[in-house]
């Protein structure tokens, strides 16, 4: 059973957002994302300032067998990307949702209202 | 990959998986595991320590009687005649159609007294068994053919896997046991061989032996692995997987594999003919590892020349976890020698890559070195 945080929002395509408050919000991959994908060996993440559209690919997840789209859950400007996982592409196995973190935006307001809360998503991954 | 509906198949130990936390994924019709958590731990247990495999979703199948040995002459590009004076001895053989072109890839045991046990892949091994059983009614050879759908197989692979092995199944002899070579005690046939570049065994018996035995390799320092470390351990090894490196269009020359082709004596065998036929036209294609300092290579990619014309493509490609590195095989138009720099196509970046003769890792380090490392 994969873990699916209450206090965040989460994608059609399996990321979770995290709300920080001050217009910003932090990304990352689901739990159960990373056990679909196995040990993660490469991260490609979006440079900061860059802009990109919710549902669109924005960056690479590479395991030892296949390569993933990583995918924007919202519209925003990228303000930072996880540098430690250059070196540690499995913290997002272990921990994805704590120093698995992918990437942080500046995001508008209510960029996250059309996204899935734990319960919705909790449904999504058992069908 | 499932042609009709047909539920996946399980084999002996699938509540076991289970109960170890396996993820399981279907397998040339099998419910197999994929991985027990980490493909990585798995992989580097099996390098530096023991591995477990369940490996049953493989086919044994008995060949016995007055003429095997000639069917399995007939129908092998391998000779089974190597295994005449060695009773338990093994070989490693491609089964060719006609055209040359390779039906599946085996290992064949012979157990003395004119009697061989296959072990077949899992998807191959009901067509093979019939093609084998009609090249025996054709010739009216007297052979009996026996599916043994009662037995399992068990892989305990790394460098403490026979010791472990040895130990579990109070088989002292395992010590001495010749690489290629089985014994059978108990009901437990046990052969040197597997598919992960390190020492080990594979181990055939009643499928109700099969959940104990796991639970006392496992208890023995055995980790259980699964086909996800499988498949990134025997590329490392340089070793072929049937229906990704090499199909019914390919023939061993173009596979890596010429040297499994016995033609020392004028034997005749399926597939002789128009193999012989192929290397007099000129068929030139050739099957090479490929590793790259950057970028993972995907089954499909296609490899270009140092010129940056396309002249090949991955038939396998992961990331190596032992040599932290992209590495491939690569089915290219043409030879081209160890070291040559060409390059893969990896999601629209061209990568550099260097020919490299598999495998690309053998007795606890690479085969190989980059440039730069060797300058160093």
């Amino acid at each position: 059973m994969s873990k699916i945080p209450e206090t965040l929002r989460y994608s059609e395509t399996h990321e979770w957002v995290e709300d920080l408050g001050d217009g910003r919000c932090r990304v990352g991959i689901t739990d159960h994302a990373q056990e679909l994908l196995g040990d993660l060996v490469y991260v490609e993440a979006p440079a900061a300032g860059k802009a990109i559209r919710g549902g669109e690919a924005c960056g690479v997840l590479e395991s030892v067998k296949a390569a993933a789209d990583f995918y924007a859950p919202v519209d925003g400007t990228v303000t930072a990307h996880n540098e430690a996982l250059g070196d540690h592409p499995q913290w997002i196995n272990e921990d994805p949702y704590g120093r698995g973190w992918i990437m942080e935006l500046e995001t508008h307001a209510d960029a996250c209202s059309g996204l899935m809360d734990a319960a919705a998503y909790g449904k999504l991954t058992e069908s | 990959m499932q042609e009709d509906a047909a539920p996946p198949r399980h084999t002996a130990l699938h509540d076991w998986h289970v109960a170890q936390g396996a993820r399981m994924v279907e397998f040339a019709g099998w419910e197999m595991p994929l991985n027990y958590g980490s493909q990585l731990a798995e992989h580097a247990a099996v390098r530096h320590a023991a591995g477990l495999f369940d490996v049953s979703h493989m086919r044994p199948l008995e060949v016995r009687g007055p003429e095997a040995r000639t069917l399995l002459r007939y129908a092998l590009a391998n000779d089974v005649a190597k295994l005449d004076a060695w009773p338990g001895k093994a070989l490693y053989s491609t089964l060719l159609r006609a055209d040359g072109g390779i039906m599946d890839d085996l290992i064949v045991y012979h157990r003395g007294g004119g009697a061989y046990r296959m072990v077949l892949n899992a998807a191959g091994a009901e067509a093979d068994a019939a093609h084998l059983q009609a090249l025996a009614d054709a010739h009216d050879w007297r052979v009996t053919l026996c599916k043994r759908p009662d037995l399992g197989i068990l892989a305990v692979q790394g460098p403490q896997a026979r010791t472990i092995a040895a130990m579990v199944l109070d088989l002292p002899a395992l010590s001495g046991l010749a690489v290629f070579y089985a014994l059978e005690q108990d009901g437990f046939f046990v052969g040197r061989t597997g598919y992960t570049g390190e020492d080990g065994v594979e181990v055939v018996c009643a499928n109700a032996l099969l959940p104990d035995l796991a639970d006392r390799l496992v208890a023995a320092g055995a980790r259980p692995a699964g086909l996800a470390a499988r498949d990134s351990l025997r590329l490392e090894a340089g070793l072929d997987l049937y229906g990704q490196d090499m199909t019914a269009a390919d023939s061993p020359d173009t596979s890596n594999l010429a040297w499994t082709v016995d033609l020392r004596t004028p034997r005749d065998f399926l597939g002789r003919a128009a193999l012989l036929a192929r290397r007099a036209a000129g068929e030139g294609a050739r099957l090479v590892g490929l590793a790259l300092r950057e970028g993972i290579p995907r089954h499909g990619c296609v490899v270009e020349d140092a010129g940056g014309r396309p002249c090949g493509v991955v038939t396998s490609g992961l990331f190596s976890p032992s040599l932290q590195c992209g590495i491939a095989l690569a089915r290219l138009d043409a030879a081209m020698a160890p070291g040559t720099v060409c390059a893969v196509v990896v999601r629209g970046a061209r990568r550099p890559a260097q020919v490299v003769k598999p495998p690309f890792w053998r007795h606890g380090a690479a085969t190989f070195s980059f440039p730069e490392e060797q300058e160093a």
